[in-house]
């Protein structure tokens, strides 16, 4: 079974850490990440850049864009996709679409800052 | 992470809101502040056992206020404080202060925080030491040692300016959109005005100034938080980002100056430069432009070349000149003047600059760009009465030597006989 495991924290506090507090987290989590790695059970990785960055595409008829981060609590996160795409307009084009076919709910948007395409987990 | 590092990193993310709160109740900037040192001593005693509250800003502003409100029925009644066992039961309240706490308050609270800072009365540099002081919570040692003077001087402009805030009256009520807008503007000057505080410091003042260009970008965010949907915001955040992202190649080991063209572009920190981009690229979604947007999409056609000559000057020429329109000045002009030599040679942009010497005629840069024009057409003797006037006007070492090196070049090739000579 893969299981995905999803990142929550203060941005406040994760913002105000000094980049040597930033290092320092980033090294420890990079030994349990090697350590999974090294097993064949790591998959993808990424680090997202700050919520300030985010877009939310309601896909509401017809689909309504947001800046921000999705922030309603009605709803469960239920799945993600990481696209590749030019700049925001072709991300939110994307998820115009798969939002026309899936028609409820929304797609945050999130540039991902750090990606680590990881090995194949079983 | 040891434990007083996630305290302070907890203290520091929270302030700003704990501040503005605590300014609500109080009305009372000094007030708002001893209450809010207050809650923190107590946090620093009571979190290492009891762990991190949920919300540590509802945690510091209901301690701070209680605290305060002690401090008043002490100095009537002489009671004593309540003991810390009081203090380190707040959890079961807290849950109950996290629902009273109105979500829209507070953000109004960090904005009248931050805006009672650039009050139109106080000069640049005291609108931004209180807003370090304050809002950042930066020491007066800390603020006086980026401002370069010393403790007491600080301390006494930081004291004036309190002063002056407090006489003026603070904007208590809550604004309307327009007065909204308004403050936003305002405290959106102030950032950019911190991070140019740090941008512009030069030499050995670079590293020590370094940290108010990080506090800058650290308020933009917060305000971008707040205001997610303003694209000029997005544009400040983005701007700020994408110029901090060169700051280790900005500087050589002896502190000198390294201009744009000559910077090693491996030591941009990609990571701002994605975070800046990602961002512009969210404002121009918006199709309202101003010049913060403007100037971060420059900053990002800059950052996007990953050598010198793959700049695009045509998209900045075109960038310049609308932010000419919008914030018309001479030093817009001249910037302009720069990516017009690159798309259609010096002669071009030497025009351009010419009507402005009268209103430059004391500036650094215009003398530097002029003589840098001239020079590439040729007209050394010109360049170098340029290059002198530069000297005369440069604000810090770093660039006199900048114009000294061009000055060297022009003898160089003005003379080869001579320095043939002397390498005999």
């Amino acid at each position: 079974m893969l299981y995905a495991l999803l990142c929550y924290h203060d941005e406040d506090f994760v913002g105000s850490w000094s980049k040597e507090q930033d290092a320092a987290v980033m090294s420890k989590l990079s030994v349990v990440q090697d350590r999974l790695k090294k097993e064949g059970r790591l998959g993808p990785v990424a680090r997202l850049l700050p919520t300030t960055a985010a877009t939310t595409l309601r896909k509401d008829d017809p689909p309504l864009v947001l800046d921000g981060p999705y922030a309603e609590t009605k709803e469960q996160l239920l799945g993600f996709y990481i696209i590749d795409c030019e700049n925001l307009d072709a991300a939110v084009d994307v998820a115009r679409e798969l939002g026309a076919a899936n028609p409820g709910g929304a797609y945050e948007i999130r540039p991902v800052g750090l990606f680590e395409p990881g090995g194949k987990a079983k | 992470m040891t434990d007083t590092a996630w305290i302070d990193a907890a203290l520091t993310s929270a302030r700003p809101q704990a501040v503005g709160a605590l300014l609500r109740y109080f009305r009372n900037l000094d007030t708002a502040e001893e209450a809010f040192q207050n809650a923190c001593l107590r946090a620093l005693k009571s979190w290492p056992h009891n762990g991190p509250p949920r919300d540590p800003a509802a945690w510091l502003i209901m301690v701070g206020r209680n605290a305060a409100i002690d401090d008043v029925r002490r100095s009537h009644k002489q009671e004593a404080l309540p003991d810390d066992a009081v203090i380190s039961d707040l959890d079961d309240a807290e849950e109950e202060l996290a629902d009273r706490l109105d979500g829209s308050h507070y953000r109004d609270d960090i904005l009248r925080l931050l805006f009672i800072c650039c009050h139109p009365d106080l000069p640049a540099t005291q609108q931004i030491a209180l807003a370090l002081r304050i809002v950042s919570g930066l020491s007066v040692k800390q603020i006086a040692r980026a401002f370069l003077v010393s403790e007491p001087a600080m301390e006494q402009r930081i004291t004036r300016a309190k002063a002056k805030v407090a006489n003026a009256g603070v904007p208590f009520e809550t604004p309307g959109a327009v007065e909204r807008s308004e403050r936003l503007a305002a405290v959106a000057a102030m950032i950019y005005l911190i991070f140019n505080e740090g941008y512009s410091a030069s030499g050995e003042t670079s590293e020590i100034r370094k940290p108010l260009c990080e506090e800058a970008i650290r308020l933009a965010r917060l305000l971008l938080r707040l205001f997610q949907s303003e694209p000029e915001i997005m544009g400040l955040a983005a701007l700020l980002l994408l110029q901090h992202a060169r700051a280790a190649a900005r500087f050589d080991a002896s502190g000198e100056l390294i201009l744009l063209d000559d910077q090693d572009r491996t030591l941009w920190n990609q990571k701002l430069i994605a975070e800046g981009a990602a961002l512009i690229d969210k404002a121009i979604r918006h199709h309202r432009s101003g010049p913060y947007q403007v100037q971060a999409a420059i900053a990002a056609l800059h950052s996007r070349a990953a050598k010198p000559e793959d700049t695009d000057w045509a998209q900045i020429d075109l960038l310049y000149g609308a932010l000419e329109l919008m914030q018309p000045s001479p030093v817009v002009t001249l910037n302009r003047a720069v990516a017009v030599s690159k798309v259609r040679g010096p002669e071009a942009a030497l025009q351009m600059i010419e009507p402005l010497a009268e209103r430059l005629s004391n500036y650094f840069h215009y003398f530097g760009v002029r003589g840098a024009f001239l020079m590439q057409l040729g007209r050394n003797e010109e360049a170098r009465v340029a290059f002198d006037r530069a000297i005369a006007l440069a604000n810090t070492s770093a660039e006199a030597a900048h114009i000294r090196m061009h000055l060297d070049r022009l003898i160089r090739d003005s003379q080869p006989s001579a320095t043939t000579a002397t390498k005999k």
